[in-house]
């Protein structure tokens, strides 16, 4: 992260040299923290299995799910076939798994982000549009994602498309009403400057509205990533065919709780890491918004 | 003579709230000169900064008409220039691109942009800071940095509402005296708009006096006062004695009305 930070130095300078110690010692403290959170539920559940609370079958402590890792590894196929065992490397066939989840996310995501974005601009640059879809989307807005599950393999069949479709309608609705309703509740001060300056609707929109939306509709993006990796691993789970979600599944059929738990050990890492990558994009594109507001660590 | 450059014949503006009518402005009759530098003082409520948006072409006037350079108001126009009270620059910007922002909407060329950026910032005594966020001057430098952006549309009139209010009493002073220098410089009408009494002298050459609402003019007082003024000259005094008078009942008629309200 802190390479990618450097390497895309096109903000303003950072903190000068002099300043660096404490910001590490505060990054040590950070880390600090973490380690003794974690180092605490973990120990907790290996304590609870050394006294005979937690049973080993059922809930098996994270020496037990994490130590073979390799006989984890077997069921994560890097084909796009689950249940056969896996021919290939250990790690190369559980990076394909993640990364076959992620892509789905991430191009759910974007598909998503771009389209509601786009149709939450024409609406409020078309009135006829908006009076054409606008009760529409409201009223499909409150359907669970999961719902739309059939309809995603009715359309289209088994394999990637469900899946990006799934993450993708997750977003769409909610992120069309908060695209409309940013709009709306752009500072009066804004669009009054963009008139004084005698900017036509076209550059208003443009120059001073698209830029102002932009953060609030980057934590929308943010806050929908966790639900994104709920819907494809639900996705995965019933009609893909592979990815983390199919795994999940398969620990259920065939009661591995080992792993299972390992798979939500993948799960949590991964979404963790993502919502990182998030907030460095938006650190890059947003380097207006100061950086509380972005949120910390 | 010449004919004034800004003309507010019978201005109102009145607006339906949920119950009843409230009319904030009431027979404006006012001409503004060329060059001129005209002050709008009064109470809080009481319409001045109305009069300020209705000649920018912001809100339209409810009866009435509004001319400027011989034009009638319909809408914004890049001949009046507006600096509002609050902190107005893009931050998604530099301060070099929210100076030349109106430029850039004309289609000007990015080079040229940068040249004019330099070129106003300068002239507004900020040097260096064309690169800058916004967010990283402070309060004064910000408005003299929407000051820049309004001088290079080359308005013939500027109009201010409340420039210098959020800013401390060094700094307001700094900034009133600077003001004057831009405004000689520019040879664009001024319309500054203040609820400071010291202010209104400290600055105009008129200073329009408004009524408690509805607002309508109660008094416009000459202010011939050579400069720089020196606010402790006697002069002065009296001059800002003289508005405390005028303005007293209006103050307490305002007060009052709001007292009524909550």
């Amino acid at each position: 992260m802190r390479a990618l930070l450097l390497a895309a130095g096109s903000g303003p300078p950072r903190q000068a040299a002099s300043v660096q110690p404490t910001r590490m010692a505060q990054a040590v403290t950070v880390a600090g923290w973490w380690l003794l959170s974690l180092g605490l539920f973990a120990g907790m559940w290996e304590v609870a299995w050394a006294f005979g609370w937690a049973d080993p079958l059922l809930l098996p402590p994270p020496h037990v799910f994490l130590r073979n890792f390799a006989d984890q590894a077997q069921f994560f196929v890097s084909s796009d076939v689950v249940g056969e065992e896996s021919s290939a490397g250990a790690l190369r066939s559980l990076a394909m798994t993640v990364v076959a989840s992620s892509l789905r996310v991430v191009a759910g995501l974007l598909l998503g982000f771009v389209c509601s974005v786009t149709l939450g601009l024409l609406i409020r640059y078309f009135k006829l549009l908006g009076n054409l879809t606008l009760p529409t989307i409201t009223l499909l807005a409150p359907i669970s994602p999961i719902a739309w599950l059939p309809v995603a393999i009715f359309i289209f069949g088994i394999g990637n498309p469900p899946a990006i479709f799934m993450v993708f309608i997750s977003l769409f609705f909610v992120m069309t009403l908060s695209t409309i309703s940013q709009i709306d509740s752009v500072s009066r001060t804004y669009l009054n400057v963009g008139a004084i300056m005698g900017a036509s609707r076209r550059q208003l929109f443009l120059h001073v509205i698209i830029p102002a939306i932009l953060p609030s509709l980057f934590m929308v993006l943010r806050m929908n990533l966790f639900g994104a990796w709920m819907v494809v691993l639900v996705a995965e789970a019933t009609g893909v065919g592979s990815g983390l979600g199919q795994i999940v599944m398969l620990a259920r059929n065939t009661f591995n709780s080992s792993l299972s738990f390992f798979t939500m050990t993948l799960i949590g890492v991964t979404g963790f890491l993502f919502d990182i990558a998030l907030r460095q994009i938006q650190r890059r594109v947003l380097f207006w918004v100061p950086p509380s507001a972005v949120g910390r660590l | 003579m010449n004919p004034p450059l800004v003309i507010c014949s019978d201005v109102g503006k009145a607006w339906q709230t949920a119950d009843t009518p409230v009319v904030a402005l009431e027979g404006i009759n006012l001409g503004i000169a060329r060059r001129e530098f005209v002050v709008f003082l009064g109470p809080s409520g009481c319409g001045k900064s109305t009069l300020l948006y209705l000649i920018a072409g912001l809100e339209q006037a409810t009866s009435g008409t509004i001319e400027s350079g011989g034009a009638r108001v319909t809408g914004p126009g890049t001949d009046r220039g507006l600096i509002f009270q609050e902190s107005s620059l893009f931050p998604w910007m530099t301060v070099g691109e929210n100076v030349t922002f109106g430029l850039k909407l004309q289609g000007v060329a990015a080079l040229e942009r940068r040249q004019v950026a330099a070129g106003l910032l300068r002239k507004v005594g900020l040097g260096d800071v064309a690169h800058k966020r916004p967010d990283q001057l402070s309060g004064g430098m910000r408005q003299r940095a929407a000051m820049a952006r309004a001088l290079a549309l080359r308005p013939e009139v500027l109009l201010l509402d409340e420039p210098f209010a959020a800013l401390d009493v060094q700094t307001r002073s700094k900034m009133q005296q600077f003001l004057v220098e831009v405004w000689r410089d520019s040879g664009a009408s001024m319309l500054f708009v203040t609820h400071h009494i010291d202010e209104a002298v400290a600055l105009a050459d008129r200073v329009v006096v408004f009524t408690a609402r509805p607002g309508r003019i109660k008094s416009v007082v000459p202010i011939d006062l050579p400069r720089p003024r020196d606010p402790r000259s006697p002069a002065f005094h009296a001059l800002s004695d003289h508005l405390t008078d005028l303005l007293r009942d209006e103050v307490d008629r305002a007060f009052a009305e709001q007292e009524r309200v909550r």
